[in-house]
């Protein structure tokens, strides 16, 4: 059982230098990890670039962790991209939107290995 | 070489016009000035999808562009279901011709409006929106709020053209005589310039909005001493800023369209506009991503009288989000065919959603491969709009602008390949009434 956490996702300088280019290392090593806040990962007990597995309703996906000081306790922000959107539900509710951002969600340390894209999309299929 | 001034930016929905780039040997060389490194990135270049393809086996095969054209034009003549989706890299020529396919096929139209700002164009089908343009936040505004939205991240030259770092008019001191509040859950690179930062607890955006909508209206009484994690004494202090400024602007991202409330949210902030017109000047604008999403909603309207999720199979438009979003028919696994163009799925719709798609006949038109071409069964490569190819583009507020040609491609343009696809369904069609 892992660490419950509020999950956003959300675009970054290098996801959007890489969204024509998504097969790219610089894109994978960008958008496959979450930001946590350094009191966060204390609890969860991983230092940065170490894997989590974080995992909602919908779906779990492995990360690499990454610590950022603005990210409040308790959230963790993937930037949007494959893996953040493994966790996310289609459901809209009748809005046409799904909701990409507060999702509940856990969160635990792994020594499973991230997906690279293709693998991960491999897993749709 | 050749210096080219001027050139028009196929990125986020800034479009900006100003750039200068180098090019030499029909390749662009060098970005001189104007582009932020995202816009830059896009003008010179990325590895390209080399060939047409057809999926043989699991595995794409390079094929010529008429085994392509034929094998696309017989998936969705066939399909009784069939979904255009994508739309918002692209310009409006190719556009209408997507709208033509959709009446023709009787299909499903679906723009990436609908996961990004959807809601927005909900709220304003509802409520209206007191914009303006870009240009006058420029030369007027002198208070520039930005909610859920991180643009020295995802607009990076959006502060610096258009609000808080540009000198216009009557903001001829540029930033010195402005003032920049940042409305967000987390602290972002934007935050950090921020004069006043509300940090808000996520999903919390409505009741800020009504909090700050009461005071406006001189209700503060009824505010509690929190709300949203924000102190009432920051929410006045807000309030007085918004007061006080001659022209105030608010640009608003997925921060707010994202959450839960949605649609609610946006109709609450632009309530919020105007209660804010009971004191000065004040305008709402959202920050559109693509750089023709704005389009997409302008030529589906044209064309359908709707912005997007529009079902063409009735014979006459319907308009239905929620039930016509491509999200929701993929979860629902009603589509049977899809034709995705200048977007990506694969990458950026629910991982629910996308189950679907993979397990039917997807055709995809794009220059670069994608998370998309993981799953495709027929792919065209594209040239690049903006850099290979020109046409018409609408800027996140609602300005057209054309987009220059600066080299040669060797591929073909979006809407020449869907008028050639839209003429072998034509050919099928006729073929079958016989």
């Amino acid at each position: 059982m892992g660490t419950k956490v509020n999950l956003i996702s959300g675009r970054t300088t290098v996801q959007g230098r890489n969204l024509d280019s998504k097969m790219s290392d610089e894109y994978f090593e960008e958008v496959a990890r979450c930001d946590l806040n350094k009191a966060d990962m204390e609890k969860l007990g991983v230092a940065a670039d170490e894997s989590v597995k974080v995992r909602t309703s919908y779906g779990e996906v492995v990360v690499k962790a990454k610590e950022a000081a603005g990210t409040p306790e308790g959230m963790v922000f993937i930037p949007m991209g494959p893996w953040a959107n493994a966790l996310v539900s289609g459901d809209t509710h009748g809005a046409g939107m799904p909701v990409y951002k507060g999702i509940d969600a856990e969160i635990e340390k792994t020594g499973d290995k991230v997906l690279h894209v293709k693998e991960l999309m491999q897993t749709y299929m | 070489m050749v210096e080219i001034t001027d050139v028009v930016c196929s990125l986020c929905g800034c479009v900006c016009d100003d750039i200068t780039v180098e090019v030499e040997d029909n390749k662009v060389t060098k970005v001189k000035k104007g582009a932020c490194s995202v816009g830059k990135s896009k003008l010179m270049g990325h590895n390209r999808i080399k060939s047409p393809a057809i999926r043989v086996n699991g595995e794409l095969k390079d094929c010529s562009y008429d085994e392509a054209i034929k094998k696309a034009a017989e998936i969705l003549a066939a399909s009784r279901r069939p979904l255009l989706y994508g739309w918002s890299s692209t310009v409006c020529e190719a556009q209408k011709v997507g709208v033509e396919l959709a009446e023709e096929l009787g299909a499903v139209i679906d723009n990436t409006a609908s996961v990004c700002h959807g809601p927005s164009v909900l709220a304003i089908q509802d409520v209206g929106l007191p914009s303006c343009t870009l240009g006058e936040v420029k030369n007027r505004a002198d208070l520039i709020i930005y909610w859920g939205a991180n643009p020295a991240e995802a607009h990076a030259n959006h502060m610096k053209r258009y609000s808080y770092v540009s000198k216009g008019f009557w903001t001829e001191e540029g930033k010195k005589a402005k003032k920049l509040v940042i409305v967000d859950v987390r602290a972002t690179k934007t935050s950090k310039m921020a004069d006043v930062f509300l940090q808000i607890e996520q999903g919390k955006d409505y009741l800020v909005f009504s909090a700050l909508r009461a005071i406006l209206y001189g209700h503060e009484d009824v505010v509690p001493d929190e709300v949203g994690g924000v102190s009432k004494k920051d929410l006045l202090e807000t309030a007085e800023m918004m007061k006080g400024a001659k022209f105030g602007a608010t640009f608003f991202g997925m921060g707010v369209t994202h959450t839960g409330a949605r649609q609610n949210n946006i109709v609450n902030a632009i309530q919020m506009t105007r209660a804010a017109h009971t004191h000065t000047k004040f305008t709402i604008t959202p920050m559109r991503g693509h750089y023709n999403v704005a389009g997409i909603n302008q030529v589906c309207t044209w064309e359908t009288g709707f912005p997007f999720a529009v079902d063409l199979t009735r014979g006459y438009a319907w308009y239905n989000p929620g039930e016509l979003s491509a999200t929701d028919l993929l979860i629902r696994q009603e589509c049977d065919a899809a034709l995705i163009i200048a977007s990506d799925p694969g990458a950026h719709f629910p991982g629910e959603s996308i189950k679907h798609l993979a397990k039917i006949p997807v055709i995809q038109i794009d220059p670069f491969p994608n998370p998309t071409t993981e799953f495709a069964d027929v792919v065209f490569p594209a040239a690049v709009s903006g850099v290979e190819a020109e046409g018409n583009v609408y800027r996140m507020d609602n300005i057209p602008i054309r987009l220059r040609k600066l080299i040669d491609s060797e591929y073909p343009e979006d809407e020449e390949i869907l008028k050639r696809i839209l003429d072998e369904v034509r050919a099928i069609k006729e073929k079958e009434d016989k």
